[in-house]
């Protein structure tokens, strides 16, 4: 009684389900440009190359998954009950080459995975410099409620909410916070590493050209959270001459009382430039936390170590 | 200074949103406490309910808790799938404030006061009987831990009323859950919540792992355990061992928190890092937690509407005692991105594939089940091959996340939500519903409807791609988790097809109430009077539907992995024994209540400060213990003859055309003649 009437009922809703779910998928292809999409179409060797293992993974489980998926429908289907059915075996409940294979398989498959987490992981690693015939263009990244602090080092300048390096160039991120536990990530051109108060972790990307890539923190940090977003310009020669010059004109100082105001809260914090800054800005935030107190290097490291901590 | 920090500022009229969940909180209460009041049903609510520690009425007040609590963290699940859809270059109709309570308490109900207590339900009323028990070792531990587990889902569910709810995220990493960034008492309910729950949960392992070690009929070896009390029992074990990992590290935050501690701080020597090791040490075994007992249900429903034994037991045995210990050696996955170095990121990657190997033989064991079987589609066996179809999918993002490099690109996105919910709704969630739909006449003596069931499946089943496909294209797209707006106009679509989805599973939960309700009002004529509804082969199904209080009147003896098949082949069930025994039975006592509410006000003084009241709390905690110490008396006996009684009505009842036709599981073969394997 049970089996007729639930057999009957499965297909009779799902004609109709059906039917919604194609019309939704179809919405879906029409509606949507994936090839906007920065981690299915990097913008970076880095990237591209971690997005490559993504798809071969991808497709090496695919050997398990598709027969899977195939089997359990099929046998479904071929064994439902019915007069006059398939084969019955009630009592066949084991078989060594049954077993073997669905230990061995994906066994093998992950032999082969390791191997490529192993070396991949090692290859990838976010701290290993990029080899590149030109010198890594330097970059100290602080996470702030709720915006990214970018000081350039070699330049003496810094930016908030927005990054700027050249093109050419590998891009070699210290990063931060001066807040709570963050995390850097510019999608189109690579993965993401948590800035934590304290502590300096690295993130080493390179683009393939100019362009502008979107990055923020993917680590929810608070009210101003969706807001914490900012654009990566890679520039040429010229144009980044061009940005530097603008920084460098600008009238922003970023010593330590302006750093205290900018240390504060604040949402979708608008772009700033500041031509100049204290001087081991970054240095003096990691050390904010240390646990080791004073004697301070400087007036301005005292104030900024102790004046907001 | 009497009442801490508790004023009237904590009463939610300073938003909508607040009075609105306030208002739907207290109505929820006040319709309990008017239908129950209705139905004069008080008396026999506190005598037969909230006193027993009968295993089985303890199983059904979980999985009761548990259905409440779903449809509370669904609300939540609503407004956040709303929130995103509308919320495109505009701040939606739902402030970050609210919006983030909502995505904190979301993870924490469905986790803790969902998932938990189903599945500690549903081992509660079965696990005993499939082991040929009486109950289990420890009834009033178990009365404990259920009204500890209440307790914790009270304080959450309080929190919408007097004051607000974490906004930290279920997973609530410091040091923005310290009290310098969440200076609010939001994140001291969720603290304390997962601190008083955690208690009853790991106090529930403990209890389980004694019944199966202990309580086992004669004959039933450790190899001849259904699957179902395998899982339960490594998942026991995992509890027992995970949970005080959990408890300790909510201990140390809170000390952070309300006694200035500095284990987590940014500043004076505190790690956040050590929190994240210690939280995920627990919470990835948790994930195993919630999912083996599932896998359980799974190879009890596909053997049973199968028709068939159930293939590879020995291996599913195997691949279930490897998934329990490898899932200690992989917690670094949920931050490869925290800057490990290369080889301890290697090692836990590669150590993650790892445990997809015996999930993938339990995949395959369950489709070589279903292999020259007689299946029949009772919604049970729809959820289980929903389940093995979609499982697979996120096994297999499950597997790209362990990829380290790979994990840098799609953590904290909306592909890694995707991710989990891929794994514990078809995982946990359908596995849960499946055991619902099976045992459900065990528990109440009736069947559920199977239309509705099956409907609830699809709406589930087609929610669920509706809602989490889109995620993980958004994860491509570069959105990340817990955002309350958004600016790139290219996700907007897919938020609102995701929006659709969770519309659809409304549907399906609104299904299973009007299963419920449907079964519930035609009960006379979906009766289970033999026990056995399904032609079962577990022991579970040996005993009278709803079982009776001692539920075998005479201990069964296994010779078989299905133990109660094998009997009705042989023609052995449903015997009037020799002569029957006198039975000691656990009296019923209030005091798991009394301590469930003391944990419970103890939970809220704590979150207020209010000391003399926690102080109190604490002291009257200690009484109830000494006295239940003392309490010599605290078993019954229910004399032969009475148990005489009871099990010949229920034999009478039983007439031959009730019982299953066993020349069913005759093998049939592709020629006549032909000689099959097995043992037929």
């Amino acid at each position: 009684m049970i089996e007729a009437n639930s057999g009957r009922s499965v297909r009779r809703s799902s004609r109709p389900l059906a039917v919604v779910l194609l019309l939704a998928a179809g919405s879906l292809l029409q509606g949507c440009a994936l090839s906007d999409a920065p981690v299915l179409f990097p913008k970076g060797p880095i990237a591209l190359a971690e997005r490559d293992l993504l798809f071969t993974a991808f497709a090496i489980m695919m050997i398990v998954a598709i027969p899977a998926i195939v089997l359990t429908l099929f046998f479904a289907w071929r064994y439902r009950k019915r007069k006059n059915g398939a084969v019955y075996m009630p009592d066949w409940d084991g078989s060594w080459i049954v077993e073997a294979v669905v230990w061995l398989v994906p066994g093998a498959i992950v032999v082969v995975l390791g191997t490529l987490v192993w070396t991949r992981t090692h290859e990838f690693d976010p701290y290993k410099p990029l080899v590149s015939d030109k010198p890594a263009f330097r970059v100290q990244a602080v996470a702030l409620d709720w915006k990214w602090l970018f000081v350039y080092p070699e330049l003496g300048i810094a930016s908030v909410n927005e990054l700027a390096f050249p093109a050419d160039r590998p891009l070699s991120i210290e990063i931060t916070s001066d807040t709570v536990m963050n995390s850097l990530m510019i999608p189109a051109l690579g993965g993401q590493i948590y800035a934590m108060a304290g502590m300096r972790s690295e993130l080493n990307l390179l683009a393939d050209g100019p362009g502008v890539f979107t990055g923020r923190n993917t680590m929810y940090s608070g009210g101003g959270f969706s807001d914490q977003h900012f654009k990566a310009h890679a520039l040429n020669e010229s144009d980044f001459t061009a940005w530097k010059e603008k920084v460098a004109a600008s009238p922003g100082v970023l010593d330590a009382k302006t750093y205290l105001e900018l240390h504060k809260k604040s949402v979708a914090n608008p772009v700033s430039y500041y031509s100049s800054t204290e001087a081991k800005l970054f240095e003096i935030i990691l050390r904010k936390y240390a646990p080791i107190m004073g004697p301070y290097e400087s007036e301005a490291a005292e104030l900024i170590c102790r004046g907001a901590a | 200074m009497m009442l801490g920090r508790l004023t009237v500022d904590a009463l939610p009229f300073y938003s909508w949103v607040a009075m609105g969940g306030a208002g739907v909180t207290i109505g929820g209460g006040v319709a309990v406490f008017l239908l129950v009041t209705y139905l004069r049903a008080w008396k026999v609510l506190w005598t037969d309910w909230l006193t027993s520690v009968d295993h089985k009425k303890i199983g059904i007040m979980y999985v009761v808790l548990s259905l409440v609590m779903l449809v509370r963290g669904f609300v939540d699940a609503l407004m956040m799938r709303a929130q995103q859809a509308f919320a495109l270059n505009n701040d939606g109709y739902l402030p970050p404030e609210h919006f983030e309570q909502i995505f904190s308490s979301h993870g924490t109900i469905m986790i803790f006061f969902v998932a938990m207590p189903f599945l500690t339900g549903l081992i509660n009323i079965v696990v005993p009987q499939q082991i040929g028990a009486r109950d289990v070792a420890f009834p009033f531990l178990n009365s404990v831990s259920l009204w500890l587990t209440a307790a914790g889902a009270g304080l959450v569910l309080v929190s919408l009323v007097v004051g607000k709810f974490s906004q930290a995220g279920w997973t609530g990493y410091p040091p923005y859950s310290g009290i310098e960034y969440s200076p609010g008492v939001g994140v001291d309910y969720w603290l304390w919540a997962l601190i008083v729950s955690g208690v009853g949960s790991t106090l529930s392992g403990i209890n389980f792992i004694v019944t199966i070690f202990k309580n086992r009929c004669p004959g039933m070896n450790f190899m001849r355990m259904p699957l179902f009390t395998w899982t339960a029992l490594c998942a026991s074990i995992l509890i027992a061992f995970a949970f005080p990992g959990l408890t300790v590290v909510a201990a140390q935050l809170t000390l952070d928190r309300t006694l200035g501690f500095h284990f987590f701080t940014n500043g004076d020597g505190g790690n956040m890092m050590m929190f994240a090791n210690l939280l995920w040490i627990w919470g990835h075994p948790e994930v195993y937690i919630l999912i083996l007992p599932a896998f359980g249900i799974f190879s009890e429903v596909v053997a049973t509407f199968s028709r068939k034994r159930l293939f590879g037991y020995t291996s599913l045995v195997y691949a279930t005692a490897c998934i329990a210990l490898l899932s200690f050696t992989v917690w670094l996955h949920h931050f490869f991105t925290m800057g490990s170095s290369s080889n301890v990121n290697a090692v836990f990657g590669i150590a993650t594939m790892i445990i997809a190997v015996p999930t993938g033989v339990k995949i395959f064991d369950w489709l070589f089940t279903l292999y020259r079987g007689r299946i029949e589609f009772h919604p049970a066996m729809v959820f289980t091959i929903g389940f093995m179809v979609t499982f697979v999918i996120g096994g297999v993002t499950g597997v790209l996340l362990a990829l380290p490099p790979a994990d840098y690109l799609m953590h904290n996105s909306t592909f890694l939500v995707a991710h989990f919910h891929n794994m514990l709704i078809p995982g946990a969630l359908f596995g849960y519903f499946a055991g619902m739909n099976y045992w459900f006449p065990k528990a109440f003596g009736f069947k559920l409807d199977v239309k509705w069931g099956i409907r609830s499946f699809w709406f589930w089943f087609i929610g669920f791609y509706l809602a989490f496909m889109p995620l993980y294209v958004l994860g491509f797209l570069g959105m990340s988790r817990r955002m309350e707006h958004y600016a790139d106009p290219t996700w907007q679509p897919y938020l609102i097809v995701a929006g659709l989805g969770a519309l659809c599973v409304l549907c399906g939960i609104a299904c299973i109430a009007v299963q419920l309700y449907v079964s519930a009002k035609k009960w006379g004529s979906a009766r289970d009077i033999t026990g056995d509804p399904w032609n079962g082969r577990t022991l579970e199904w040996a005993t009278s539907s709803p079982p009776a209080p001692y539920n075998f009147a005479v201990l069964p003896v296994v010779d078989d992995i299905d133990a109660f098949h094998d009997m009705k082949i042989r023609g052995t069930a449903y015997q009037v024994p020799d002569r029957y025994e006198d039975i000691v039975m656990p009296k019923s006592t209030g005091l798991g209540p009394i301590l469930g509410g003391l944990a419970f006000v103890l939970g809220f003084a704590m979150v207020w400060y209010i000391w003399w009241l926690a102080a109190l709390c604490l002291v009257l905690v200690l009484v109830c213990i000494g006295i239940r110490a003392f309490d010599d008396d605290s078993d019954y006996i229910l004399p032969a003859a009475e148990v005489e009684r009871m099990e010949k009505a229920r034999l009478e009842q039983i007439t031959p055309a009730d019982l299953h036709d066993m020349r069913d599981f005759l093998p049939v073969g592709p020629a006549s003649g032909e000689i099959l394997p097995g043992r037929a």
